[in-house]
C-alpha cells in the first residue's frame, strides 16, 4: 500500500476517525527536506504494509486549514495521531530508522 | 560485508559512492538524509555545468547516479565505529553491525544552536533553522533572523517577502555576507537591521511571541514582539561519536591530509565534517571523489598485502 494523500476534505475520516495509528507528514513543494523525505514516507508506507498503522502526508498549500490547527509553523512536521489526538510530534528531516522507532512506540502502547 | 560504508548522504557522500562504486567496490551510505545541507538551498547558481537548479534536485541527481552504479543505502544514524582485526564494524543507533574494509566519514556539519532559553522548546514553534522552508508561514507576521552571513541575509530577505516586519540581528557591527548580498537588506523599509546585539531569550506560551535583544556596546535590553525566529548562524561538526578514532582539531573537524586520509589507516574523510577550507558543494564533491579514490588504493593495497 501507498501512503495516504490527505486534503482538507478527507482528513477527518482518514485521520481523526482511524480506528489506527496515523503518522501525517505536513510538506511542501518549496521545502528541499520535505522532498527529501517523500521516498522514506512512501518506502515507510510499503514496508509497513499489513500492520496497524497508516502512513499519511498532506501537502500545506492544498490543507492550509489543517496545518493550522495543528499549529505547524515549521516543516517537514511529522504528527502521530492515535483515536484523533496527537500523541508524538517532531520536526525536521529524520531519518527512516526514528520513524519507525516512533512508530512502533505509539503502535505497542494499550 | 562491504568494501566501504560511507558515513554521511551530502555532496562528499554521494561523489564518494559515485567513484567507488565505478571501480565495482561494494559500497553501502548510511546516513539519516540524503542530500545534507545542500536540501536547504532554494536555488544552487556556482555548481559548475548545472545552473538554476534546486539543492534538492542536485542531491537527487547525485543519489540517483550512485544508485546506477550499485550504490547500497540505508537510512539511519551512527553509533558507534569500531576496528577488529582487519574489519571495520559500524553500528547504528539500533545496535545493527555492518561490516566494511574501510570507512569514509562525510556526515557534515549541522546548524549551530545559540543555546539560549527558549530555544529547544519552541523548536518547531517558531524556531526555525530553515528560512526556505518556513518563510511562507510569516505572511503578516513578525520574524527575527539571527547572524550576519550569507544565510542570515538571505534569509532576512526571503522574510521580508512575507513578513510584516522583520529584525535582523547581528552580533558584529558589520556584515560577514557578501557585499551584494547585503546591500539587499535596504531595500525594504519594514526590514530592521539591529548590530552589536545578542539574542538572551525567545519567550512564549505555546509558541513564540518575543524575544529579548542585547545591545552588546551599552548592554541595554530590550524585549520585541515575534512570531518566529530564524537561527542562522553557521554550522557545527557533531564528531563527539568517532573522537576515540579519529583525530580532530579544536573546531572537531576531521584533520584529513591532501589525499582525505585520517590518521587512522583505512578511515578516510571528507567535505564539511573535515579541515577542507570552504565548505562549498563543489568542494564537497571533489573531495568525495579523492576520499574514495584513496580508499580505493588503499584496499588494493592491502589485497595485495594479503
Amino acid at each position: 500500500m501507498s501512503e495516504v494523500i490527505l486534503n482538507e476534505e478527507n482528513f477527518e475520516s482518514e485521520v481523526i476517525k482511524s480506528n489506527v495509528p496515523v503518522l501525517v507528514d505536513f510538506w511542501a513543494t518549496w521545502c528541499g527536506p520535505c522532498q527529501m523525505m517523500g521516498p522514506i514516507i512512501e518506502e515507510l508506507a510499503k514496508e509497513m504494509e499489513g500492520e496497524p498503522i497508516k502512513i499519511a502526508k498532506i501537502n500545506i498549500d492544498e490543507g492550509q486549514a489543517v496545518a493550522e490547527k495543528y499549529g505547524v509553523m515549521s516543516i517537514p512536521s511529522f504528527k502521530i495521531f492515535k483515536n484523533g489526538e496527537v500523541v508524538d510530534e517532531f520536526t525536521g528531516a529524520v531519518a527512516k530508522e526514528e520513524l519507525v522507532e516512533r512508530i512502533n512506540k505509539v503502535k505497542n502502547e494499550k | 560485508m562491504f568494501d566501504i560504508i560511507i558515513i554521511g548522504g551530502g555532496p562528499a557522500g554521494l561523489s564518494a559512492a559515485i567513484y567507488a562504486s565505478r571501480r565495482a567496490l561494494k559500497v553501502l551510505i548510511i546516513s539519516k538524509d540524503i542530500g545534507g545541507q545542500a536540501v536547504y538551498a532554494s536555488k544552487v547558481e556556482n555548481y559548475p555545468g548545472l545552473d538554476f537548479i534546486s539543492g534538492f534536485e542536485l542531491a537527487e541527481k547525485m543519489r540517483k547516479q550512485a544508485e546506477i552504479f550499485g550504490t547500497e543505502f540505508l537510512s539511519a544514524e551512527i553509533g558507534e565505529i569500531k576496528k577488529e582485526g582487519d574489519i571495520f564494524k559500524v553500528e547504528d543507533k539500533e545496535e545493527k553491525e555492518y561490516q566494511a574494509r574501510a570507512i569514509i566519514l562525510c556526515f557534515g556539519a549541522e546548524p549551530k544552536k545559540l543555546n539560549i532559553p527558549g530555544e529547544t522548546k519552541f523548536k518547531g514553534r517558531g524556531v526555525s533553522y530553515c528560512a526556505t522552508c518556513d518563510a511562507p508561514f510569516y505572511k503578516n507576521k513578525i520574524a527575527v533572523v539571527v547572524g550576519g552571513g550569507n544565510s542570515a541575509v538571505d534569509a532576512a530577505v526571503l522574510l521580508a517577502k512575507y513578513a510584516k516586519k522583520v529584525y535582523i540581528v547581528n552580533h558584529k557591527n558589520k556584515f560577514k555576507a557578501e557585499e551584494l548580498r547585503t546591500r539587499q537588506l535596504k531595500e525594504f523599509a519594514h526590514l530592521e537591521i539591529i548590530l552589536d546585539s545578542d539574542l538572551k531569550e525567545i519567550t512564549g506560551e505555546e509558541k513564540v511571541s518575543g524575544v529579548t535583544i542585547k545591545n552588546l556596546v551599552n548592554e541595554e535590553e530590550k524585549e520585541i514582539e515575534a512570531d518566529g525566529v530564524f537561527i542562522e548562524i553557521g554550522h557545527i561538526v557533531e564528531s563527539d561519536f568517532i573522537s576515540s578514532l579519529v583525530k580532530l582539531d579544536e573546531r572537531k573537524q576531521i584533520i584529513v591530509d591532501s589525499k582525505n586520509q585520517t590518521n587512522f589507516p583505512g578511515v578516510f574523510a571528507a567535505g564539511d565534517a573535515t579541515t577542507v577550507p570552504y565548505k562549498q558543494i563543489v568542494i564537497a564533491a571533489g573531495e568525495g571523489a579523492k576520499a574514495a579514490l584513496s580508499a580505493y588504493g588503499y584496499l588494493q593495497k592491502k589485497s595485495i598485502g594479503e
